[in-house]
Formats: structure tokens, sequence, C-alpha cells
């Protein structure tokens, strides 16, 4: 496969799986925006929802304070935002369009459909935030789901579910990392009913609140958030089924090319360490060092790929 | 009743030619409502395909739908193979010509052609002169426009011999008129032209070049995502099932060239090029050229790789040059035309250019290196303030021009607002040269969907309609 190809499927894989990211944000921010206020004695959740989707300075150049409106404006259209929505779409529809010969066509008309509607809803201004956030992710899993029933298992397959949870271990670690560091920032709060309310809302935005339950039972507990979103093999968002598709991904390619590269031992080494932690060693350390460490350890496997199969090489 | 000024493709006078005889009784059947929505629904599925065209000078989100019309243009299989000897006859003549013109130069020194029209030709390519492209061929894909007048009449408006486009509309026409229309299929036995992917594929590794060892591997060299023709070039590489390469995925390597894949290099042997002579490359001709493949040419000339048509090859299809291809025909075949040419006025010959500048207001008058329909006269259609601006043009330079009568091109119905209604048309012909010339059945019938236009191309607002082959007896 062209080096070039391999690096637009990645590419596509990342800014879909970012529009649904972004959906998921705005939606924790809309529903948490719905509890009654406790006496001005959290953050702003528009806020934290711009910090966590790393838009707040973006934002911030552009308008004073964060509104509902200004943030979904800014985190669905806006041009100027590079992880906007729409951007998002855009990118990996050029992407797709640039790795034509290696999609087949329900996965390109899947992804230039949703741009084509995107624009056209917002000509309209016809659709709600809660609306449009369900689309949004509906668009997500269609393309998802084009990709997984009908694209050869190639190495194109591989290159774009590399993409696929790359950045989906990115979007896990943030979000959790919101909740942990943005959005209860005093100590007191911590078990009360908002903390339980966000804890809830976050796993909502996941679609995981029922699978928690099966998962745990009873009562919602801070570790065992941490445990779903960081090492439940089982959750498909935690941070270790992420290393473990990757880690899958990666191998399948190394065989297929004939020899190890730089980032198989990397993603190796971060599936097999978080394949050991425990959650109670991670809270005693800090579950934001600790997130901020995976987020930069992802940085560093996300360029290891690209410089063991050559993107980006003129 | 007055004989119609111009040929009618469906009706001879009132009555209805035998090729369109199913297909009006089967129209008849839809309601005009009915008939509105197929052709939205068709455009939907051309938007969602992305089957777009980018029209230069506009906004880059400025993607364009050709407009689409449903009622096919139809020929009998007799009419038709007569043009296909005529093509097929064309397309190899042309070859032989450009062969001849970068070896010994015998039509030349016949006295059949003027050396300087060659020699001084702007698409002459010095650099390859003397060498041998596999097969001696130069020009693989050839893309022929052809006009009718009357019943036998048709006349070649020019040659495409370097990268002529549209063939996916040909392709993807077809497949939505029988995604619509299953029942038109079913009774009217329309050729099928489904093979010429293969057929391409087939053209492309048969002109594979000596050294290449084992089974050829071809690629389609496309300028990118953003040109107008992108869609085609990626649908005919996923059709084929070969790589779309950009120039910064092919390298230079000693004698050969390659692409960069995950796996490392990979050889490749025969380059289906979709950009210009001038952009293939930059240490050879255009400098600052940033699409093309440093040192390609080099690999080209030592017989590393073929490039798919081969430079140069576009001496063939200048319009002045065009007006010696029926010499062409009789001299390296020893056969009369089958098609014929638009009678031309040469303006850098000075009787033509003195009729040209006195007749202007009838004729069409093109730039010998023009395309697309840009830059181009349309006397009958023209003001006499521009007609005035455009003999201005010709004087301060003759040999630019080359001028034409306006041919009373054929119509053919067409669905507009108003309902049915005749509107000009020409046909391109897609002619694959390789091992052997290979057509298919059918081609793509422009239309230029104003009325009384005679103005086709897609960049003025033109349409397409599929083409069809039947049996005589259909």
């Amino acid at each position: 496969m062209l080096s070039r190809t391999a690096e637009s499927l990645y590419w596509a894989a990342r800014y879909m799986e970012r529009t649904d990211a972004t959906a998921r944000l705005l939606e924790v921010g809309y529903r948490m925006a719905m509890m009654p206020t406790a006496a001005g004695g959290h953050a702003n959740e528009w806020e934290s929802v711009l910090a966590a989707a790393g838009a707040a300075q973006g934002f911030a150049d552009q308008f004073d304070a964060a509104t509902k409106s200004d943030t979904a404006e800014f985190l669905i259209f806006d041009e100027a935002n590079p992880s906007s929505i729409r951007n998002c779409l855009r990118a990996a529809r050029n992407n797709l369009r640039a790795a034509r010969t290696a999609v087949t066509s329900e996965v390109w008309e899947a992804v230039n459909e949703s741009y084509l509607r995107l624009l056209e809803m917002e000509a309209q201004r016809a659709l709600s935030l809660p609306e449009l956030c369900d689309w949004t992710k509906r668009q997500s899993a269609v393309l998802r789901g084009a990709f997984s029933t009908t694209q050869l298992r190639s190495d194109g397959y591989d290159f774009f579910n590399l993409g696929y949870y790359v950045e989906r271990a990115d979007n896990t670690a943030r979000l959790l990392d919101v909740k942990y560091y943005v959005l209860l920032p005093t100590i007191d709060m911590v078990g009360g009913e908002i903390d339980r309310f966000q804890w809830l809302t976050l796993l909502r935005a996941l679609s995981a609140h029922r699978a928690f339950h099966w998962a745990y039972g009873g009562d919602i507990s801070p570790e065992q958030v941490a445990h779903f979103l960081i090492l439940n093999p089982s959750s498909p968002r935690s941070l270790l089924f992420c290393a473990e598709q990757i880690d899958r991904h990666l191998k399948h390619l190394s065989l297929a090319n004939g020899g190890r590269t730089p980032a198989d031992d990397f993603a190796a080494d971060m599936f097999e360490a978080l394949g050991t932690a425990r959650i109670d060693a991670i809270m005693a350390q800090g579950v934001h060092d600790f997130l901020t460490g995976c987020i930069e350890r992802n940085a560093k496997l996300h360029r290891l790929i690209g410089e063991s199969y050559l993107f980006g090489a003129m | 009743m007055d004989k119609p000024a111009f040929f009618n493709e469906m009706y001879d006078g009132e009555a209805l030619r035998p090729a369109y005889a199913h297909i009006v009784e089967l129209f008849s059947k839809y309601a005009p409502d009915e008939l509105a929505l197929k052709k939205a629904e068709a455009e939907t599925i051309f938007r969602r395909l992305g089957i777009t065209f980018a029209v230069y000078g506009e906004e880059n989100n400025a993607e364009r739908l050709i407009p689409f019309d449903m009622m096919p243009r139809v020929f009998l299989e007799s009419e038709w193979r007569r043009l296909e000897r005529g093509v097929k006859q064309r397309a190899r003549a042309l070859n032989a010509f450009l062969w001849d013109v970068y070896h010994r130069g015998e039509i030349i020194r016949s006295g059949r052609i003027p050396a300087e029209l060659v020699y001084q030709n702007a698409a002459y390519e010095p650099s390859v002169v003397g060498i041998t492209p596999a097969r001696k061929i130069y020009s693989h894909i050839i893309g022929i426009d052809l006009v009718r007048t009357g019943l036998g009449e048709f006349y070649v408006l020019e040659d495409n011999c370097r990268t002529p486009s549209g063939v996916s509309y040909m392709l993807e026409n077809r497949e939505i008129m029988m995604r619509m229309f299953p029942n038109l299929f079913h009774r009217a036995r329309v050729q099928p032209i489904d093979d010429y992917p293969d057929a391409l594929r087939r053209t492309l590794k048969s002109v594979a070049p000596a050294k290449c060892e084992g089974e050829p591997c071809a690629v389609i060299l496309t300028p990118g995502a953003f040109n107008s023709a992108y869609y085609e070039h990626s649908f005919l590489a996923d059709q084929m099932g070969l790589e779309l390469v950009e120039g910064s995925d092919l390298f230079v390597d000693g004698e050969f060239c390659y692409m960069r894949t995950t796996r490392g290099p990979k050889r490749v042997d025969v380059i289906y090029r979709r950009i210009d002579d001038a952009f293939l490359d930059p240490l050879c001709f255009n400098p600052t050229s940033l699409v093309g493949v440093p040192g390609l040419m080099n690999v080209y000339r030592s017989g590393g790789v073929q490039i798919c048509s081969a430079p140069g090859a576009g001496v063939a299809d200048d319009k002045a040059v065009y007006t010696y291809v029926p010499e062409m025909i009789r001299f390296y075949l020893g056969e009369e035309p089958i098609l014929k040419n638009v009678p031309t006025w040469m303006c850098h010959k000075p009787d033509d250019l003195t009729y040209v500048l006195e007749n202007l207001k009838d004729l069409v008058v093109k730039e010998v290196h023009g395309s697309g329909g840009y830059g181009m006269l349309v006397g009958p259609a023209s003001t006499k303030a521009e007609v005035e601006a455009y003999a201005g043009r010709i004087k301060s330079d003759p040999a630019a021009f080359i001028a034409q009568p306006t041919l009373a091109l054929s119509t053919s119905p067409t669905f507009v607002d108003s309902g049915l209604a005749p509107r000009h048309v020409d046909l391109r012909p897609y002619c694959l040269v390789g091992d052997k010339v290979t057509l298919v059945p059918g081609g793509l019938t422009r239309v230029a969907m104003r009325e009384g236009s005679l103005v086709v191309n897609s960049s003025q607002g033109g349409g397409v309609k599929d083409t069809w082959v039947i049996a005589d007896d259909a």
C-alpha cells in the first residue's frame, strides 16, 4: 500500500473518531448544565468542555465567556476551530477522497453524505444541540459499520483501525481527565450529589452507563468508573481495550510486512503496562498525573507509527 | 413541410427512426412528474458518489454536477460499426505519425506535411527523438470528438491523444440508466460497455517496457484530489485495481522508477499519466512543478518505465496538425479515410487568413492550442463587437488560430423544463491502443443544454447522456 494512502486512512479514522468524541463531550456539557447550580461551587461546565476538547485557547481568542450557544457553535461549525465537527468531517472526507481507491464505495458515500448533510444543516440551523450530537454519533457509527462490513481485511483495514484506537485512547483519557481535574476542583464536593451526577453523565455520554451497571452493579464509585475507563478489558473505550487493539493491528501489519517496527515494541510495552496495572495504585499516584502520562505516550506512539510506515516521507 | 435545418437523431421527419422505437414507447409511459423524480434521484446518486467536477476559477467548494440527461442517444449497430472502423483507422494513423516524426520524419520528407508545423510545434518534444516506446505506441488512449450532420455524415472535430477525460461519465451514465430504467435495457438489448476498465488495464500492461520482469505494475498518476478530473482518476484506478499515485509517491533510483509503500519501494513499470508533459519531470520540463517526478524522463528514455501516453504525443492532436490526419491515413496505411475532417482554414496561410477575416460571422474560430471550449469564437452566436474584438486577436497572431464552418450539428431529444426538446450533441468514443486496438460500443455523448447552443463542453455548461449501440433488429 502507498504510504500516503496508509496515512490518509489513518487520519480519516482519527478525524471521524474525533467528531464522535466532540459530540460526546458536548453531551456531557449540556447534561451537566441542566443540573441545578450548587451555589456557584463548581466550575462552568462549558469551560470544562472546551478544556477537554483542547479548544479553550482557540475559543478565548474569539469569545469572552463560554455560553452554551457559543461553545456549541465553536465545537460544531466553526471554521477557525481545527477540531470542530465540521472541520473534522471535512478532513475525514478529504483524506478518504485522497485514498478513494483504498475504501469501498459504501465507506466513501457514508462520509461524503455526512459532510454534505452537515453543510445543509449549518445553512438551515434546524437542529437542536442534542439532535446534532445524536446525529454526529450516528454518522460515525454508520461509517464504522460500512467499514467493518465491506472493507477488505488488508493492511488498509489495520491502518484505519490504528487511527480509530489511537484517537479513542486519547479521547477517553481527556474525557476522564476533565472529570477528575476540571469539573470538581474542590475536594469537599467529592462523593456528593454533584460528583455522583457528573460520573453518571460521563458514563452516559460514553453510552456506557448500563454497561457499567452490568459490569459492577451497585453504586457508582470513582474507583470503579476509573477502572471501567482505564483497565476494564471488556469496555470498548477503555485505555486497556484501545491498547490491546493497537497492539493487535500493529502485529498484523508487521506480520504482513515482514518485520517488527519501533511502533510494535512501544505499543506492546503500553499494552503490557496497562494489563498489569492496578486501579488503587493509579489512584494513589493521582489520576490526573497518570492520564497525562497516557496522553504523552499516545502521542509518541502516533509518531512511531508514522516513522515505521513512512508517513509523510517525501 | 420544410426539411429541418438539423439532423434529428430520433426522428426522420415525422417518423421515428428505428433505433428509438422501444425507447419512445417506454418513456411515454412515465408521467412528467415521475421523470422529474427520476432525474432528481439520478442527481442525488451522482452527488453522493462524488461524481462532480471542479470549475477552475470558482471557489474550491464549488463541486458541480454535470447535467445528466436521461434520454439516451442511440446508434444502430450498422451505424456504429462504420464509426468504429473509422476511429480505429484514425488511431492507427496517429500512432504511425508519432513514431515517424520522432524518427525519420518520412511524411515531412515526402512533402505531405510542412516541417515547421511539426518541429516548431509547442507540443513537439525533442527530448524523446529516437526513443522507441514499447510496440511503437505513443498514444494509448485516444478520445476522438465526432459530430453528425446527416444519416451517414460524421465529421471528426478533434483528436485527443494525451489524456482525454470523460470516460468515467460514459461508465457511470450507463450504471445510472440501468438502475433507473431496467425495462429499457431488457427490451432494447443495449451492447455492454463494462469491459472498458479491463480493456484499459490490458492495454496498459501490454505496453510494459522490455526491462519489466514478471507481471507489469501499472499505476495512474494524478495531480491530486483538487484536479477537476480527480473523480475519474480514482474511479479508473479503482475499477482496474491499480494504485492511484501522486508525483510525491514516486521516485527514481538508478534505472527504475519506484513508488513509496508501507513495505518500502515497489518498482513501477507503466504509468498512465493524467498530468501534462510540462509537469512530468521538473528536471526536464517545468522546474517549478511539484506534481512531477524528478528524473522520470531519464528512466523513460532508457526504457525503465513506460509513460502512457508518451511524452510528446500532443503533437498529433494539435488543431493545425489535425487538418493533415486524412493525409496520414493515406500515407501510412494506404487507405482512404472513413471519417471526414471538418474543412479547416489555417490562419497562418495568407489566403486562408483573408477568407477567415472576411467571413468571421459565419465561422467557428479556435485557438490552435486551446481546449475545453475556452477562448473560441462561434461567429453566428456572437455580437458584432465580439467578432471585431476576436478579429484583432487573430491579426496579432494568425498562426495561433484555425477556423471551421459552423456545422449543422445533429440534435438529440433532451429533457428540458418544458419537456423533450432537440439539443445539439457530439460524441467522444474512447479508443485503446496496445497489443490490439479496442473500442467499446459506446462513448460519451455531450449535449448543449441551452437551446440553439453548439457548445457542449462541461466547462461551458454542457451536459451528458448515455450512448447506446443496439442491434439493428432489436
